[in-house]
């Protein structure tokens, strides 16, 4: 909000009076009285802004409407018309041992994901329900969230006694049936308290029409709740972010998310097992840094030797390294529209890591806010359920249990975090089904081929219209790398189409079928250390796109931006003539469908041009973008 | 010219201090020392910065010139071990006051950023029925569509914090834009234990926010202990400082008699006036602010 409060985050003043800041998000059944809550709170502890209050009575009275607490909330213009919160703001105030910042979240159905936003980043919750309305499906389901985020602290107030008269019967009756649920999630209230956020009782001191009450009141029971702590006390956990190589150090750069490091640390890198010492804590301004860095801080080291490890990888101690797997079980949420089913295909990160992935298995899928937990076969919006994930790459990671912070995982779908989750166990413990695959790995490691053949593996994607030249691209890019002493491999589209791809037509699916299928393939090449050439008209910028996300960063895209004029009188294989003569109705050539590329790493115009000066320009990408090396020795700055 | 230059001075002692104590030999398996609330706000910001960095093709961080990109500046310095790996860069909206001038030419050189200087387009091709500071802004945000289109940006790194502003609390650390650079903030994807959505549609860009989370003393706070250079426009003269530096005829000076970070510490701990109250854009109209923010504004 905008609001100067007089909190102004005093822990960071040097004088030595540092207080527990603590994040706390009030979740809830929409119109329970949430943002009236807020607004009370800030009023009671003095932390409204000078004329503020007045401002907001005189903007209701403008309106023709009642001062309503929560106008105090409703900044934007678009949800005072709604009358609903629709999004997490934060503010700040104090309390008597805690500077507090509160997350408000919205309680509407509508706008769990962003229930979700606010709730994930809390210390505590605090639930609220209406005394009149007693526990309903958002209660619940809010109840169920906070549990799959973590959230362990969990006070819950019981709002509008003044509409109950505020009668200890029914608050007696909400308080046991709430802490029941809660404490069926494994989450026991820290208090429950009777309030009238708009009268006042309750929320920062006793009245006497809640002279029965003897608890907290809202002001102490935020008192009372702790900070979270870094996981100082567990196995070292370092998520490798990235591997930076800006001037003659190789520094691996991550965030210690639990446990510590320091220099002269053994460390195993996962899932791949390798062993190595951290030579070297690296930093700004000065550097190296001795002395154990623990869990929270972002860190750079450097290793005693040159081995291959890459982002997703996780570091942990010899002895106490996390899991390799590539069945994961795990309770999650779901958030995107289209329900989550069995035989999907999904995204994973976990930590810094990100694999594509299937569901193999879905079970236990609720409502989380119905009464009677009625299973499902598939995940709808807003439910939650217990998938069983089979992964295509092999990934560390930790059961929620016993690390909570490289034990939980989002599903990503289209680009766009769709839903997330604790990790229940790796390897899940049913008995391998039919659908379940394993693949056999390679003996050799990338880096034995890359120093037999002076490159990385890499899929080389040459796109453009039929005639521009890219199979005699192809042809004469994979005879130097080949005189070079390097393993070359072309994939041309049309001799796929004759055997691999026979099954497969000119519809939009079918192409984009025909595409993923090369992509695959030559990925699978390039992992195991191989160029593979593609030369396919691949007209679509989504198909290239995906075949992009498939090699990921072993993608080197290449437009052969010859002009279409200049393509068709070329018409190497005929099809233009054919194709103005109308015999192929749907050739690329001449019906504009082609989607040029943008964000590819070279163009090529081959009009203009040798095929040896277009073919010297490739070997300079693929030298600078570090694909091709000169010497052994810049092997390990290559991979 | 007098710029507050502490920069060696306070941060190298600190650092080699931290790493002198710690790193006695024969002394086994010290305990790591604890983060205060500084540690743990630029360890979270270092992280998002370089998730940014590993995620997007083709990065560049909004230089405002002001206290708060200054602080980014130097926490991307931290992530990347000195020197900023994307472009700083600057829309010049040209009416900036000659010290922010002054400290850019000069900053821009000692810490050997990658600096684009853009213009923005003549006050005359914006919308003349905005109220005048209104206008200015969405000059400011042509300029930066200028900027984005010519350099096909898929990531702008701002320093906007969540307590500046209301809308600005709604933000996302990573934040879609349209294809127009405005801001749905009605759809926006969910963001939770530090994973980003970090997949822009075609043609579009995101906005990262690595300080979102900090507050104005934080950046104070942070800025003494890590000695970070400053525009003296902030500290009081004649009874007045800048709280937020904007375009000259814009902006305007609080009441205030804190001439050093100390000072501007306590004076904050005491006030209840916001930050941007010497912002004129912020209050010409209830909505002005969200408006622009829809529409691609900072």
């Amino acid at each position: 909000m905008n609001m100067i409060l007089p909190t102004a985050s005093i822990s960071a003043t040097p004088n030595g009076t540092t207080r527990p800041q603590v994040r706390i998000v009030i979740v809830g059944h929409v119109d329970h009285g949430k943002s009236t809550l807020v607004g009370r709170l800030l009023h009671e502890t003095g932390s409204l802004p000078d004329g503020k209050l007045e401002m907001l009575k005189a903007v209701s009275a403008r309106r023709g409407m009642p001062f309503e607490w929560s106008f105090l909330l409703d900044a934007l213009q678009t949800e005072r018309d709604q009358g609903i919160t629709i999004d997490t703001t934060q503010i700040r105030f104090r309390t008597r041992s805690r500077d507090v910042v509160l997350i408000d979240a919205p309680g509407h159905a509508e706008f769990l994901r962003n229930m979700i936003t606010g709730a994930s980043q809390a210390d505590g919750a605090v639930l609220i329900i209406d005394a009149l309305e007693g526990v309903r499906s958002q209660t619940r389901r809010h109840g169920y969230l906070l549990h799959l985020l973590g959230v362990k602290q969990v006070a819950v107030v019981v709002n509008k006694m003044d509409r109950v008269d505020f009668s200890a019967a029914r608050f007696n009756e909400i308080s046991a049936e709430i802490s029941a649920h809660l404490i069926g999630l494994g989450v026991t209230p820290t208090a429950v308290v009777p309030i009238s956020a708009r009268d006042g009782d309750g929320v920062a001191e006793h009245t006497p029409r809640i002279d029965w009450y003897k608890g907290p009141t809202v002001v102490e029971a935020l008192d009372a709740l702790e900070p979270a702590k870094p996981l100082a006390e567990l196995p070292l956990r370092l998520p490798v972010q990235a591997i930076y190589k800006f001037d003659d150090r190789r520094i691996v750069a991550g965030r210690v998310e639990s446990g510590s490091l320091k220099a002269g640390d053994e460390i195993v890198i996962m899932p791949t097992g390798k062993i190595a010492k951290i030579k070297t804590v690296e930093s700004w301004p000065v550097t190296p840094v001795g002395g154990p860095q623990g869990a929270g801080r972002s860190v750079g080291i450097t290793l005693d030797r040159e081995l291959f490890l890459e982002r997703g990888d996780i570091i942990g101690h010899s002895g106490q390294s996390p899991r390799d797997t590539r069945r994961i079980r795990a309770r999650i949420f779901w958030l995107h529209d289209k329900p989550l089913t069995k035989g999907e295909q999904i995204l994973i990160r976990l930590g810094t890591k990100e694999s594509r992935a299937t569901v193999v298995a879905i079970e236990k899928a609720i409502d989380p806010g119905a009464l009677s937990n009625e299973e499902n076969s598939a995940i709808a919006r807003n439910h939650v359920g217990e998938i069983d994930i089979s992964l295509a790459q092999p990934v560390a990671t930790d059961p929620y249990t016993d690390n909570p912070r490289t034990g939980r995982l989002v599903i990503e779908v289209n680009g766009r975090i769709a839903g997330g989750g604790l990790v229940l166990s790796v390897d899940a413990g049913r008995p391998a089904v039919p659908i379940d695959i394993v693949p056999v790995e390679s003996a050799l490691r990338p880096d034995e081929r890359s120093a037999r053949y002076h490159h990385n593996g890499a899929v080389i994607w040459l796109t453009g219209l039929p005639g521009s030249g890219k199979s005699t691209l192809a042809r004469a890019l994979e005879r130097r790398l080949f005189s070079n002493g390097g393993s070359p491999i072309l994939l041309d589209g049309d001799t796929f189409r004759a055997g691999l791809n026979s099954d497969l037509g000119f519809s939009p699916q079918d192409r984009t079928e025909n595409i993923r299928r090369l992509a695959e393939v030559a990925t699978h090449l390039a992992r195991n250390g191989h160029i593979a050439i593609v030369a396919a008209v691949s007209p679509s910028t989504a198909d290239r796109a995906a075949a992009r996300r498939i090699a990921d960063s072993a993608f080197r895209e290449i437009y052969v931006a010859t002009p279409a004029e200049v393509c068709e009188t070329r018409d190497p294989k005929g099809h233009y003539a054919k194709a103005r003569a109308g015999g192929l109705p749907s050739f690329t050539g001449i019906t504009n469908d082609y989607q040029a590329p943008a964000g590819n790493e070279l163009t090529i115009d081959t009009s203009n041009r040798s095929v040896s000066d277009a073919t010297d320009e490739i070997e300079r990408m693929l030298a600078t973008t570090g694909i091709l090396f000169d010497e052994l020795t810049d092997l390990a700055a290559n991979i | 010219m007098h710029l507050l230059d502490n920069e060696s001075a306070a941060a190298r002692t600190r650092s080699a201090a931290l790493a002198q104590a710690s790193s006695v030999p024969g002394i086994p398996a010290a305990l790591p020392p604890s983060m205060d609330h500084l540690d743990e706000l630029e360890a979270q910001s270092i992280y998002i910065l370089r998730e940014a960095f590993a995620r997007l093709k083709k990065l560049a961080l909004l230089w405002s010139l002001g206290k708060d990109s200054n602080v980014m500046i130097w926490l991307a310095r931290k992530a990347f071990f000195g020197r900023v790996p994307f472009p700083a860069l600057h829309v010049d909206t040209g009416k900036k006051f000659p010290e922010m001038y002054a400290f850019r030419d000069r900053f821009g050189k000692e810490w050997d950023l990658d600096l684009r200087v853009e213009p923005c387009p003549p006050i005359d091709a914006v919308d003349p029925t905005l109220p005048p500071a209104a206008r200015s802004a969405a000059r400011k945000t042509e300029g930066l569509k200028w900027a984005l289109n010519k350099y096909g940006f898929d990531g702008l790194i701002a320093g906007i914090r969540r307590d500046e502003e209301a809308t600005r609390a709604k933000e996302r650390v990573f934040s879609p834009r349209g294809l127009e650079g405005e801001w749905d903030v009605r759809d926006q994807p969910p963001e939770f234990w530090d994973h980003f959505n970090a997949s822009p549609p075609q043609g579009a860009h995101l906005r990262i926010h690595p300080i979102l989370h900090w507050t104005e003393a934080d950046i104070w706070a942070y800025t003494k202990r890590e000695g970070i250079p400053i525009i003296p426009l902030y500290l009081a003269k004649d009874g007045k400082r800048y709280r937020s530096l904007g375009d000259q005829d814009i902006t305007n000076p609080v009441a205030s008699t804190a001439s050093n970070i100390d000072e501007i510490l306590a004076e904050l701990d005491a006030t209840k006036i916001p930050e941007r109250a010497g912002r004129a854009l912020d209050h010409e109209t209830e909505d002005a602010f969200e408006r622009l923010r829809v529409a691609g504004y900072l």
